[in-house]
């Protein structure tokens, strides 16, 4: 095993077992914090995979935005220190078995498909990323770029009005 | 770059996609289940990276899939907050199975 393989199983495990952490540990505010690691092992995922842009942008948006949030809301909901229920063995067993089949399935499907592999190395620059995204012509995103900013726009403006404090007296 | 086969890459993701399915089955906390829908999209970006990495090289469009992924996942996740947030105010938990105001 060369090192670059190595690297890419001990990013796989770590994201894999934090993830597993993330979904089964019953403090609420560790979940947050495993999910962190699991985000953060994503990120290391796509430098091994050489797109330092896409690993950029995962931790500025979920690592420092989204998991942020999540902290807040967890603080401004309930007791962190508290163990929540636990599941009801019959759901746990349930949920076992339906994800275990779920992946032999994929599992199955992705090894019994021969994919076209090409030699072609991958060049993506950030000045393509830009024009391409800009570009108005076939293979243009700006459309889709513009539907994406009024999204967060609307996104944003719906939080605050649903989040928005009412008078008392209105009550 | 091509010593691990795609197929490896493929199960890591989709072990991490059915982990976050795990989550979503058994959680019952609106937080934890918000978590565990976070996972699923990362798992589709990696997926989203990898397909466009090994197999189509001279394109991008793998790339522009995962940043507009990454963005509408942002904004779902901060309107969910919202709607946690005021759900609490008003019920005082978060659990799915109290909020059932309007059911039917």
């Amino acid at each position: 095993m060369t090192a670059s393989q190595i690297i890419f199983y001990l990013i796989s495990a770590f994201m894999l077992g934090t993830a597993i952490l993330a979904v089964t540990t019953r403090k609420i505010f560790r979940s947050a914090i495993w999910l962190l690691f699991s985000l953060i092992g994503t990120a290391a995922l796509y430098f091994w995979l050489e797109v330092e842009f896409i690993a950029a942008v995962q931790i500025i948006v979920y690592v420092g935005g989204i998991v942020v949030l999540i902290i807040f809301s967890i603080f401004l909901t309930q007791q962190s220190g508290q163990r929540m229920a636990k599941a009801p063995i019959t759901r746990v067993i349930a949920s076992v078995l339906a994800t275990i089949f779920g992946f032999s399935l994929t599992f199955l499907l992705i090894s019994q498909h021969s994919f076209q592999l090409t030699e072609k190395p991958f060049d993506w620059t950030i000045s393509k990323i830009g024009m391409q995204m800009l570009g108005t012509d076939r293979n243009g995103f700006a459309l889709p770029l513009e539907v994406v900013s009024i999204l967060l726009l609307a996104a944003m403006i719906g939080c605050i009005v649903i989040a928005i404090k009412s008078n008392p007296e209105e009550k | 770059m091509n010593e691990i086969p795609i197929s490896h890459i493929l199960f890591v993701s989709t072990a991490l996609f059915f982990i976050g399915m795990y989550g979503l089955f058994t959680r019952r906390n609106m937080i934890t289940m918000l978590m565990a829908i976070e996972l699923i999209l990362n798992s589709v970006n990696i997926n989203f990276v990898v397909f466009n990495k090994y197999l189509y090289p001279d394109k991008l469009d793998g790339i522009f899939f995962t940043i507009f992924i990454i963005a509408i996942a942002a904004a779902e996740a901060a309107v969910a907050i919202a709607i946690i947030i005021n759900l609490y105010r008003n019920h005082q938990s978060i659990d799915v199975e109290e909020a059932e105001e309007m059911k039917f």
